[in-house]
């Protein structure tokens, strides 16, 4: 909360500053930023406005997991002001790419100040699943006193308390999900996130950065009340989803959901027959109606999935990347709608 | 308890029964040509060959999509290409076929990862091309059962010409004009058969499942039908060995049916009776004289 009160109180500041000194903004060209895949880009783009040019690595429909920079990216990075990343261990290679092109500009982490889920151990027996994913709202610190008979609950006090800290060399794939643009209420974060940092680096524009931010903020408020209430409607025996990636922990956390998938956190591990074989004899137990597709991944094994356990392919989501101008989720906040209506035609029939 | 271990996975699960179904097919069909491979002094030829075709199948993806059929068609071309050039410049110029070889599958490798980068899609190809095994649907079924089936037919009616070039060139080409000919469909198989193999194994690890089981078999007999014989049988227990591997230890499925293989490579080596390494050093050549 601190943080966003000294937000605001620069924000102030920085609106009282504009408006006293004369503005020499006008004939200014817009400033550069690069934000590294395509759904940052989106609400970059959304607060920044016509003051920006910007430059998005990973474009509709790209993996921004296993992302190979070009030497265009490079020279965009260095000569941006501004460089927009997701953090958490989302982008690997960014920092290589930074240095690379010897970027002296602000680096601003979109997730900065959201409460991360931590990573699951992908090693667990699947069905053990249903506790850990309730386990994973950690917005309540409450919520873990339920859980105390769990064997893994020392671990996620654990997390809890070292929150700011970097000292979790245990696990492989960075130690939260970074996926964290799949709730609406970590989008409100970015946006806040996004203008502050827009703000510091151009300041005479600052208050048109903080009024796009409002608009858009808006806009995520009403989308949350729809996205609640296609959600809320869901039947209880009906909240078990089948993805190819585990992209949505956020989105299942918000809305009490439990999100499967063969490939784990990162679309770069190879599946192999155990996780498979988990997961049809969990679709096959729950009686899962309905598996979902990604519109990045490989979607011949959920296919296949589908196949051998007589579900239906619901549709696709979008998780990593938004789809091109012409598809049905070109902004983040179609995107989620997108998302949402998905699933509840699937599950909710 | 070896029902649970062995039997269980492949009949609880149909995703199980279609990998090993592939595998099966795809050990069929690629090894004796690994066999002619090996034989021929060309075992590095098939790592080549993937590279050659990878470039093709990456094209069939940016073109038509996650089609089986455009990647295919795809990879094809572009091997078959790759394989008549460098046999024609290694017939016609006095540079080894090897070498131009070397340097076709090099500009054809150069080629297809410029038009993937240009493309602009960020979609890891190699992921797209790293089939795997466990998501076989019938098309890629069927289609990796008819390329076996065409392989060891085509292979048949080639048996003797082949032999006859593993074992004297210079002396089929001086008796039958049927040496180029023998030779290039012979080059056609493999590419054929590391293009079924991609769609169950990935590019790299079908270079694996063609060679490595000929290589052990070379410790087992000494017979060109002893040889495909036992690089068979390798291929096929690498295949459900690895499986298994990976159902019960969830590794991922074609490294591990490649390690398989390698193990049983290894194995070979020390314990083969034709050659091994331990045949070889033994004062048991009593026996022979």
């Amino acid at each position: 909360m601190t943080s966003l009160r000294s937000v605001f109180a620069s924000a102030t500041a920085i609106v009282t500053f504009s408006l006293t000194v004369p503005t020499v903004s006008w004939a200014e060209q817009p400033i550069p930023v690069v934000a590294t895949f395509s759904i940052l880009g989106d609400m970059v783009e959304r607060i920044g406005g016509e003051h920006i040019a910007l430059t998005t690595l990973v474009g509709p429909d790209g993996d921004t997991h296993v992302y190979q920079p070009t030497p265009k990216a490079a020279r965009s990075v260095a000569e941006a002001d501004v460089l927009f990343m997701n953090g958490l261990e989302f982008e690997g290679w960014l920092e290589r790419l930074a240095e690379a092109a010897s970027f002296n500009g602000a680096m601003v982490v979109a997730t900065n100040g959201i409460v991360p889920i931590a990573f699951e151990e992908h090693e667990d027996e699947h069905e053990e699943h249903d506790e850990h994913e309730e386990q994973e709202e950690h917005e309540e610190h409450d919520d873990h006193e339920e859980h105390d008979e769990h064997e893994e609950h020392d671990d996620h006090e654990e997390h809890d308390e070292h929150e700011e800290h970097d000292d979790h060399a245990g696990h492989d794939h960075g130690t939260f999900d970074p996926h964290a643009w799949q709730s609406l209420d970590n989008a409100v974060i970015y946006a806040n996130n996004i203008a502050a940092g827009l703000a510091q680096a151009d300041p005479a524009n600052a208050s048109a950065y903080y009024i796009n931010r409002a608009v858009f903020v808006d806009q995520i408020v009403a989308l949350k009340s729809d996205v609640d209430a296609m959600m809320g409607a869901l039947p209880a025996d009906k909240r078990t989803v089948v993805t190819p990636h585990d992209a949505f922990g956020y989105f299942a956390a918000a809305y009490d959901l439990t999100f499967e998938a063969p490939q784990g956190m990162s679309t770069e591990s190879e599946v192999s027959a155990a996780d498979v074989a988990a997961l049809i004899t969990q679709i096959r137990r729950d009686s899962i109606s309905a598996v979902f597709i990604e519109s990045i991944t490989d979607n011949r094994m959920m296919e296949q999935i589908a196949n051998e356990t007589g579900a239906t392919i619901g549709g696709t989501l979008y998780s990593d990347a938004l789809s091109g101008e012409t598809g049905p989720a070109s902004t983040y906040l179609d995107m989620i709608r997108h998302n949402a209506t998905t699933l509840s035609d699937a599950l909710g029939s | 308890m070896i029902w649970d271990l062995v039997v269980a996975p492949f009949a609880d699960f149909g995703f199980m029964r279609r990998a090993l179904l592939g595998c099966i097919a795809v050990s069929v069909g690629a090894t004796p040509v690994g066999v002619f491979l090996i034989l021929r002094h060309m075992s590095l030829t098939g790592d080549a060959m993937a590279h050659a075709i990878l470039p093709g199948a990456a094209i069939g993806y940016l073109v038509s999509g996650l089609s089986l059929g455009a990647m295919t068609v795809g990879g094809l071309i572009a091997g078959m290409i790759v394989a008549l050039a460098s046999g024609f410049v290694a017939r016609v110029t006095s540079l080894r076929e090897d070498a131009s070889l070397a340097a076709f599958y090099l500009i054809s490798l150069a080629l297809g990862v410029l038009i993937v980068s240009t493309h602009g899609n960020n979609i890891d190809l190699m992921h797209v091309l790293f089939g795997t095994v466990l998501a076989l649907d019938n098309t890629a079924l069927i289609l990796l059962c008819s390329f076996a089936s065409l392989s060891v037919l085509v292979l048949a009616v080639l048996f003797r010409p082949l032999v006859l070039e593993c074992a004297d060139p210079q002396f089929l080409r001086s008796v039958s004009k049927l040496s180029g000919v023998t030779h290039f469909t012979f080059l056609a198989l493999v590419v054929m058969n590391l293009v079924g193999g991609f769609h169950a194994l990935g590019t790299l690890m079908a270079v694996g499942i063609m060679i490595l089981p000929g290589a052990a078999a070379r410790f087992w007999a000494e017979s060109i039908g002893g040889l495909i014989a036992a690089a068979a049988l390798v291929a096929m227990l690498s295949s459900l060995i690895g499986l298994l591997l990976s159902f019960h230890y969830s590794l991922p499925s074609g490294p591990a049916i490649i390690l398989v293989a390698g193990v049983g490579y290894g194995l070979s080596l020390i314990f083969g009776p034709v050659g091994g390494a331990i045949a070889q050093n033994l004062p048991r050549r009593n026996f022979e004289t």
